[in-house]
Order: structure tokens, then C-alpha cells, then sequence
């Protein structure tokens, strides 16, 4: 056991610093870290399969035989007792196998992507590093553990944002995303701090199972916790008011996009609400915040999406309002349906990220054949791509029903399951019928913006110009390879957690039974309380089904019909926009009011007071300067007594022989 | 014990002498032969007192008188320097070590 976690987590840090080494030493050896890259990753995935066999055995009879790894002792500071230490049980092992499963598809991936770039072999050793901290994030057996990979994850998306530093943009959204993630880890920081101060451990076994003793339901301390963890979410999982710096982040390569900002560590957040679902539990008013943020999330951010023109700026919205869903989902209480979402999220959304890749990957290389300077991802420059790349787009298609939530793609079981939840709990708590409302608008807004991307790119007429056109083809196979297990993924992924009214298909809420130890403890606390979420039944089942097909169906259609009709033009010869569109086309001028009311009063703040006053004046002038004036006035005050006068000093020196022994004599 | 008194006087007087001369005078050389008579007025209180308390006090006028001519060397060649530097022997000229 020991040693199966140490090489899971190993193997990825060794490729990072083998692909590093070479990074520094040997960039041009391709061949090496294509078989490393990947290669690590892929007998991570192996090893956590062959984990996933042996334990699924061992809580077939034990269920809460959670599995700790200690490796070593880390901080041993008097009571303050913190191990190196790894917690498997049912939820870390979904994340495990989530985390290496489809990070072993988008290396695959990358290594046709990136093939013809300079920093190929940084590109997988930044990769590499980011899926050992993301292991270790959702393996940790403790916050601080959780905090390791939580921070390191962060480095890798800043170094993999910026990763064409050389244009500034990047580099500024990689420090964009590193800095907003800074606000949300001081929540996170005070949420331990607080944890600390009342339980005396970080120790998540010893948290969890004591939660219910040390904290009074609804009191002040575990809402504070809750509150500030979920300020910790906000900011790595995107959620308003942190949310901005996702889309920015879709300056690094499409892969990365996919990986992190898509499928693992945005969903950082979901796993810490899920991990922690007692604390959440114990806090009904941070449960109606995490609810609604998430609620409002995802019905903002997809109405952003309407109005992108970038391909990758509609998925990186679209993320945003999926992670709104997961997070109305565990809000919600539905903790499975949350990481239902999650893993079905992954799938269809890594899908469309790679999709995208591969789209871009294609009019890049019709671009650069032809010299041209067209913006390869604007999707206006796109349109009838299906003739060129069928298996992207069909792959595209795919992803694009299952997101919208057409049975039976995964996305309708687990989108379906969160809104159905959120819909039970508005029996007593009324807001959340308000919750649904929002999700429910924002299924027919996703629908509707999936469908304008894939009409946009994959129908109508080709808009990528005549010469261009003739350079358009399919990726290569390892690419489409990966897109099309993601695929099978997509379809397939429902099955994993199949609600009740489809038991005809198999076996119903297998992930829900599999997660029954890790939610049955906040489950309990909450049906104490009276807020258990539960799912309506009979007719209301039947209707709330009904609806969202329908809306996922008219979204669709609406979606199509909508943008064939209004025959987009190239990008050069569109015409600005108008009115509301041109608010959604700006992002609701979110990111200049930050600028106007935050970041500029800050950056007055720090120039005139932190800068010019403190540091200038007080330090440099009054610290540094005023000793060193100190010490000259007093070394002239010394230097006045030096007259050079032979005489003087023999005074001097006469008087003080005199005295001296006056003193002996008269003592 | 005869004039052990007034040889202590004559010592203490002579004494004085050298160092109000060395404190009061300017030129480098008679503050050099005050310093001298400073030296000698202590020889005599070596030998006065030797009488009393035996030969070692007479032995250590010696060991002075040898100092005393060292020093004699090494002063008078510094006193040379300073008149061929700055054609004087006026100690108050030689300011060098002004703060």
C-alpha cells in the first residue's frame, strides 16, 4: 500500500524531474519525453486501477475502512501534529481515478498538440508537476496536506498559463490567475486556522468525526469555517466574485485548458465542499451561500457564453457555469450528484476542450501555411469544419449533447440529479426553488451557447478563406485517439450513477452508494436539522424530467437555428456589437469595474501611502537614512573633541592620571 | 634615615616642575627635557626610598635611565623630522590630528 501510493504519486514527480532536466539540458530530445510524459502518467493510472481493485474488495465488507498512508512525520510543533500522511478512501480514489485517467488522455493528447513547440519538453514537465501536487491535493489526509497540493496546483496553472511568456497578455493572465487565487487561499488559511482552534487537529478523520461534539449546529464558528473555506473555493474553482481569472487562463495551450482549467483542478473546490460536507453540513446558511453563488454562477457565466466569438472563450465560461452547478449541487447537500457532475464534467468538458485543440490546431496550421494573421480561434473565421475534421466533429457533437443534458449522455443524469435536489430542498427552504429557477435558465442558456459554438464551427458555410481551406484536415491519430475514449467516456459516464427512474438501463446510484461513507455522516447532521435535501417523486419527478429534455432540446434547437440563420461573417468583416450583446460581448465590463474600483484604488494605495510614505518615507528616510545621519552627528559631536592640539591631550591626560590616583589614594 | 623627607620633596618638587613645563611650554625640545626631568625626579624617589626598603628601588633607576636614553633616541629623531617638515619646533603648529 505504501509503496502503490508512493508511485502514484512518484512517477509523475519523477517525469517532472527527468522532463525538467531535459527541459534545461536537451530540448530538442522529443522522442525521450513523449515516452516519458505520458508514460508516467499512464502506470499512475495502471497502479491507481489496480488500488481501485484491491480496495473496492476491501470496502465491499467495511466500508469505512478509509485507508491512511503515513510516509512521514511533517510538522511535529507541540500539540500541532501534522503527517506527511494520505488518506484513500471512496471520494479520493473517484478524484484519483478521475485525476490520472483523464490526465493520461490530454498527455496523450499533448503530445500531438504540442509537437512542433520549442518548449515541448517544459510543456510535460510543468504537466507532470501539476498532476503530483494534484494528487496530492486529493489525496492529503489533512487541510494542510490538501493546502500543499491546493498551492502547488496553483504554480503549475501560472507556469502553464504564461506559457508563451514572450507575449505579454500571457504572462499577464498567468499572473492574473496566480493573484486572484491568492484572495481565495487566505480564506482557505483562515479556515484552518479557525479548524485548528477548535478541534486541535487538521486531521480530517479527526474533524470530521468529532464535528458534531465540538461544533454547535448553525453556530457562529462553523459558518465562519465554511464561509471562509468556501471563499478558498471561489477563487480555485471560479466562482463570483473570483471567477475572472479562468477565462484568462485560456492564454495557455488548449491541453492545459482541458486538463486544469476544465477537468481537475477548478474542481479542487467541489472536492474540498465534498470532503468537508459535515462542517457544511453543520452550517445551513453556508450551505443556502454555496448554493446560490453556485446557482448564480452558472446563470451568469452562461450568459457570457452566449456572446464569445473565441472558441475557447465559450468553454472557459461554460466551465464556469458547470463548476456553478457542482457547486449548487454540494450546496445543495446532494454531495454525490455534486461529484457526479464533476466526473461527468470531466469527461465531456475535457472533451470539448481537446475538441477545440484540435479545431484550433488545424486553422493555426491553415494560417501559418498561407502567412495569413487571422485569429485561428475566433469562430467566426470557422464554419462548415465537419467535411474537414469528421471525427472531431462528431466527437464535438457528443460532447456538446451530453453537456446540454440530451438523455442518455452522462451530463442529463448528473445535471439533472444536482437541479432535482435543488428543486426537493426548495420544499422547506423556498430560495431554493429560486436556486432551480437559475439552474434550469442556465441548462437552456448552456444548450443554447453549444449549440451556437458547434453551428458556429462545424456548419454553415466555410469562412476560413479560399487558400486556407485546402490546408484544413484531420488531427492525427493520437490525437482523435484520446477524443474518442472521451467520448465513449461521455456517453457512458451517466451509467455511473443511473437515478432510480432509469433503472432499466442497470444498476441505479452506484456512485451514490459507492460515496454512502464519506456523505452519510453530513447527511445525517442535516436530517437532524431538517435540510436534507431529497428528490421529489412521482408526478413532479416526471415533470421536472420533462422540462429540462425540453430545455436541453429547445436550447439545441434555438441554438442552430438562431446563428445558421444570421449567416456569421468573418471576423474582420464583423460589424461591433450592439446594445445587450455588447455587454455579454464585454463580459459585463466585470473585469474594468474590478480594474476601476480594485485594482486601480489599490495600485493608487500602494504607490502614495505603501510606497512613497511608508517605504520612502518612514523606512528609507527615517529607518535607513536616519541611522545613518544618526551616526554621523554623533561622530561629529566626537570629532569636535579631537582639536589635533598635543597640549589638550596631555591636559588631559594629567588630569585623568591625577584623578585616577586620587581615587587609589583617597578610595 | 637621614633626608629621606626632603629628598622626596626635592623629587615631588622637581616633578612638578617637569609637568607644568611639559603642560605650559610649546617647544618641543624643552617639553622633551621637562619629560626628562620628570623621569630623573622619579629616579630620586627610587633611590630615596631604597634606603628603606633595599636595593631594588636603586636597580630600577637603571632600567629608567636605559628607557630614558631609548626614548632620548627615538623623541630627538622624531623632534628632527618635524623641524626639517615644517621648519619649527611649535607644537601648537602640528594640528594634523584634527577631528
Amino acid at each position: 500500500m505504501h509503496l502503490t501510493i508512493a508511485l502514484i504519486l512518484g512517477l509523475p514527480l519523477l517525469g517532472f524531474l527527468l522532463n525538467g532536466a531535459l527541459a534545461l539540458r536537451q530540448p530538442s530530445a522529443k522522442t525521450v519525453v513523449s515516452l516519458i510524459g505520458p508514460g508516467v502518467l499512464l502506470a499512475s493510472f495502471g497502479l491507481a486501477l489496480k488500488l481501485f481493485l484491491d480496495l473496492s474488495a476491501l470496502w465491499e465488507g467495511s466500508p469505512d475502512a478509509a485507508q491512511i498512508v503515513t510516509l512521514w512525520s511533517w510538522l511535529p510543533v507541540g500539540s500541532l501534529q501534522i503527517d506527511f500522511a494520505f488518506q484513500l478512501d471512496q471520494l479520493s480514489m473517484v478524484m484519483l481515478l478521475v485525476v490520472t485517467g483523464v490526465g493520461s488522455l490530454i498527455h496523450l493528447f499533448s503530445v500531438g498538440y504540442m509537437k512542433s513547440d520549442d518548449g515541448y519538453a517544459r510543456y510535460f514537465a510543468y504537466l507532470n508537476l501539476f498532476i503530483a501536487f494534484m494528487l496530492v491535493l486529493v489525496l492529503g489526509a489533512s487541510f494542510p496536506m490538501m493546502f500543499i497540493g491546493w498551492e502547488g496546483v496553483g504554480l503549475c496553472s501560472y507556469l502553464l498559463i504564461g506559457f508563451w511568456f514572450t507575449e505579454k497578455a500571457n504572462a499577464d493572465a498567468g499572473k492574473k490567475a496566480f493573484i486572484v487565487n491568492r484572495i481565495g487561499d487566505f480564506g482557505f488559511l483562515v479556515a484552518m486556522f479557525l479548524i485548528w482552534q477548535a478541534f486541535g487537529s487538521l486531521n480530517y478523520q479527526d474533524v470530521f468525526s468529532r464535528a458534531t461534539e465540538v461544533l454547535p449546529a448553525g453556530g457562529a464558528v462553523v459558518t465562519a469555517i465554511t464561509l471562509f473555506l468556501f471563499l478558498g473555493c471561489t477563487g480555485k474553482s471560479a466562482q463570483i466574485p473570483l471567477y475572472t481569472w479562468l477565462p484568462d487562463a485560456m492564454a495557455g495551450p488548449t491541453p492545459v485548458s482541458a486538463l486544469i482549467h476544465a477537468a481537475t483542478m477548478v474542481t479542487a473546490g467541489v472536492y474540498l465542499v465534498a470532503r468537508s460536507n459535515v462542517l457544511f453540513a453543520l452550517a445551513p446558511t453556508s450551505q443556502t451561500v454555496v448554493a446560490g453563488v453556485g446557482a448564480l454562477t452558472a446563470l451568469f457565466a452562461a450568459t457570457i457564453g452566449l456572446r464569445q466569438y473565441d472558441i475557447k472563450k465559450v468553454l472557459a465560461y461554460s466551465t464556469v457555469s458547470q463548476l456553478g452547478y457542482m457547486f449548487l449541487g454540494v450546496g445543495t447537500g446532494a454531495i454525490t450528484a455534486g461529484i457526479f457532475h464533476l466526473v461527468t464534467h470531466a469527461f465531456f468538458k475535457a472533451l470539448l476542450f481537446l475538441g477545440s485543440g484540435s479545431v484550433i490546431h488545424a486553422m493555426h496550421h491553415a494560417y501559418h501555411a498561407t502567412h495569413s494573421h487571422e485569429d485561428a480561434q475566433d469562430m467566426r473565421n470557422m464554419g462548415g469544419l465537419r467535411k474537414y475534421m469528421p471525427v472531431t466533429a462528431m466527437l464535438m457533437i457528443v460532447a456538446t449533447l451530453a453537456i446540454a443534458g440530451i438523455p442518455p449522455f452522462s451530463g442529463f443524469f448528473s445535471k439533472d440529479e444536482i437541479l432535482a435536489f435543488a428543486f426537493g430542498r426548495g420544499e422547506h427552504q423556498p430560495i431554493f426553488r429560486l436556486y432551480w429557477a437559475m439552474g434550469a435558465t442556465a441548462a437552456l442558456l448552456t444548450a443554447f451557447y453549444m449549440a451556437r459554438l458547434i453551428a458556429m464551427t462545424f456548419f454553415g458555410e466555410n469562412r476560413t478563406g479560399a487558400r486556407e481551406r485546402e490546408q484544413l484536415h484531420e488531427a492525427p491519430w493520437i490525437m482523435t485517439g484520446p477524443l474518442l475514449v472521451l467520448g465513449i467516456l461521455s456517453i457512458a459516464g451517466g451509467w455511473l450513477n443511473l437515478p432510480e427512474f432509469a433503472h432499466g438501463l442497470g444498476a441505479t446510484e452506484r456512485l451514490h452508494h459507492w460515496l454512502e461513507p464519506i456523505t452519510a455522516m453530513g447527511a445525517h447532521v442535516s436530517e437532524g436539522l431538517g435540510t436534507l435535501a431529497v428528490l421529489p417523486e412521482g408526478r413532479t419527478e416526471t415533470a421536472l424530467i420533462a422540462l429540462a429534455i425540453a430545455i436541453a432540446a429547445l436550447g439545441l434547437f434555438l441554438g442552430m437555428t438562431v446563428t445558421l440563420k444570421s449567416r456569421p461573417v468573418r471576423a474582420h468583416d464583423a460589424l461591433p456589437e450592439q446594445g445587450f450583446w455588447k455587454l455579454l460581448y464585454n463580459k459585463y465590463y466585470v473585469d474594468e469595474l474590478y480594474d476601476r474600483y480594485i485594482v486601480q484604488p489599490l495600485i493608487g494605495f500602494s504607490r502614495v501611502v505603501l510606497w512613497k510614505s511608508i517605504d520612502q518615507g518612514v523606512i528609507d528616510e527615517g529607518g535607513v537614512n536616519g541611522a545613518a545621519g544618526l551616526s554621523r552627528a554623533l561622530g561629529w559631536i566626537g570629532s569636535r573633541m579631537q582639536s589635533g592640539q598635543i597640549g589638550v591631550y596631555m591636559v588631559l591626560f594629567v588630569v585623568g592620571a591625577v584623578y585616577v590616583l586620587g581615587m587609589v589614594a583617597w578610595r | 634615615m637621614p633626608l629621606v623627607g626632603p629628598s622626596l620633596l626635592l623629587s615631588a618638587i622637581l616633578f612638578s616642575i617637569g609637568v607644568a613645563g611639559v603642560l605650559i611650554r610649546r617647544n618641543a625640545i624643552v617639553i622633551f627635557m621637562c619629560v626628562e626631568l620628570m623621569l630623573n625626579a622619579v629616579n630620586l624617589t627610587f633611590v630615596a626610598l631604597s634606603q628603606a626598603y633595599g636595593l631594588s628601588g636603586q636597580i630600577f633607576v637603571f632600567f629608567v635611565m636605559t628607557v630614558a636614553a631609548a626614548e632620548a633616541a627615538v623623541g630627538l629623531a622624531i623632534i628632527l623630522a618635524i623641524f626639517r617638515h615644517h621648519k619649527s619646533v611649535d607644537l601648537t603648529n602640528i594640528n594634523l590630528l584634527r577631528g
